[in-house]
């Protein structure tokens, strides 16, 4: 039994490894397209959710929008660089607590399972997002 | 009536906390119940704090688990309180079935767990937690008839625990190691201590793969001390645990349990359903 549970995860590593070619995380959710498309789901997402949609009364929509794809593209290695407000700035004031950042994770993730990206793809985009949880979090 | 007493106090603390349902934790990481009534995997208390309560909420959690191996049946039920996640108070009652004896062997174990660094999910270092289990036999007479110094004693334990996010050929891994200072022969079951041995130092580990948002399948390790001289064995397990939401959890397992009290290779089935509101 532990043979065969060690065998399959090693199985997954082999097969992880062979599938990960070359490709950026920015070409594996489809470029430009499917960034804008999942940032797209991820504001219809926090649309629907009341004690998310709190954060964003002053914001710009238009303005988010496009700095979240920017954002997105160059953090998946994508052909662009992120030059817009710094996370520290933007969250200053806003006093979000842990519940309410998970909470957003979890809207991303509800918005990537829409845009049908596969699990290990999604996992991939959350940790390199995830270092800037102190950046976002109670300030 | 005991059973019946923490049942009642549950409900209390339940209805005390309605309205506050916890859910600031993303799905899973909180891990399931350990069969001593912490957080943890199947026999393995985790660094991580019951239930869903992030630094500003409250979690309650309910769970009940069995283990049927070759000779033995163990039945547990039990509770768990998460305050702000930095402090858990767990309560459980072990009912350990001897059907070649025609008796229970009965156990309840308070614990708590106190949260001293970081978050499985977000801190550079793992998650690292201090607990202690204390174990109380009802009736000592089979703990005393094997050799057993005494008929209830007090584990402590320091548990590391980490999630990384896609770290696996995109998938998520878990770890969690604890060390556990203990003179506990089968949990407590049979008593504490024995002819010429104290408390030691014991190494217990986890490790487990999400194959999904909601599933994951990992296996786990726990050193024994063996005090009574009836050839203790380390235990293990492979198990698959489902987190269809932030509700309920449930997990399988497969445990190789080895020699219990002079009946050799232990193997069965474990099953356990945690609550959580």
């Amino acid at each position: 039994m532990m043979k065969t549970l060690f065998t399959f995860v090693f199985a997954v590593m082999l097969v992880g490894c062979a599938s990960s070619n070359n490709s950026t995380l920015y070409q594996q959710i489809n470029g430009e397209q499917g960034v804008e498309k999942l940032v797209d789901s991820f504001i219809n997402q926090i649309g629907r959710d009341e004690q998310i949609l709190a954060y964003f009364k002053q914001t710009n929509v238009a303005h988010f929008r496009q700095g979240f794809i920017t954002h997105l593209c160059s953090v998946t290695n994508g052909p662009c660089e992120y030059k817009g407000d710094n996370m520290v700035d933007i969250h200053t004031g806003m006093n979000i607590p842990e519940k309410d950042f998970n909470r957003v994770v979890e809207l991303l993730i509800n918005a990537m399972d829409e845009q049908q990206i596969p699990q290990t793809v999604q996992n991939k985009i959350l940790s390199r997002l995830a270092p800037l949880r102190p950046e976002v979090i109670d300030i | 009536m005991k059973r019946l007493n923490w049942l009642f106090c549950l409900a209390c603390l339940g209805f005390a906390s309605s309205g506050l349902a916890a859910s600031g934790k993303l799905l899973a990481t909180p891990g399931v119940s350990q069969v001593e009534g912490s957080a943890g995997g199947g026999i393995v208390p985790w660094a991580q704090l019951a239930g869903y309560a992030s630094d500003d909420e409250i979690a309650i959690n309910g769970f009940c688990s069995r283990a049927d191996v070759s000779d033995y049946r163990l039945d547990v039920c039990g509770a768990q309180l998460n305050i702000y996640d930095r402090v858990e108070f767990s309560y459980a009652e072990q009912r350990f079935e001897v059907p070649a004896l025609n008796t229970d062997i009965e156990q309840s174990i308070t614990g708590a767990k106190v949260r001293l660094y970081g978050d499985i999910v977000y801190s550079k270092w793992p998650q690292l937690s201090l607990g202690v289990q204390h174990k109380s036999l009802d009736d000592g007479s089979i703990a005393n008839l094997l050799g057993a110094k005494d008929t209830s004693g007090t584990d402590v334990y320091l548990a590391a625990s980490k999630l990384h996010l896609g770290a696996l050929a995109g998938y998520n891994w878990f770890w969690n190691t604890t060390f556990r200072y203990s003179d506990a022969n089968q949990l407590g079951l049979l008593g504490f201590g024995g002819p010429d041995s104290d408390k030691e130092l014991l190494f217990e580990a986890s490790t487990a793969v999400f194959l999904t948002h909601q599933i994951a399948v990992g296996v786990e390790y726990r050193e024994k001390s063996n005090n009574l001289g009836l050839g203790e064995q380390d235990w293990q397990d492979v198990f698959v645990a489902w987190f269809p939401n932030k509700y309920v959890s449930v997990t399988a397992a497969w445990l190789d349990l080895g020699s219990i009290a002079g009946a050799k290779d232990q193997t069965g089935w474990y099953l356990s359903v945690t609550g959580y509101w």
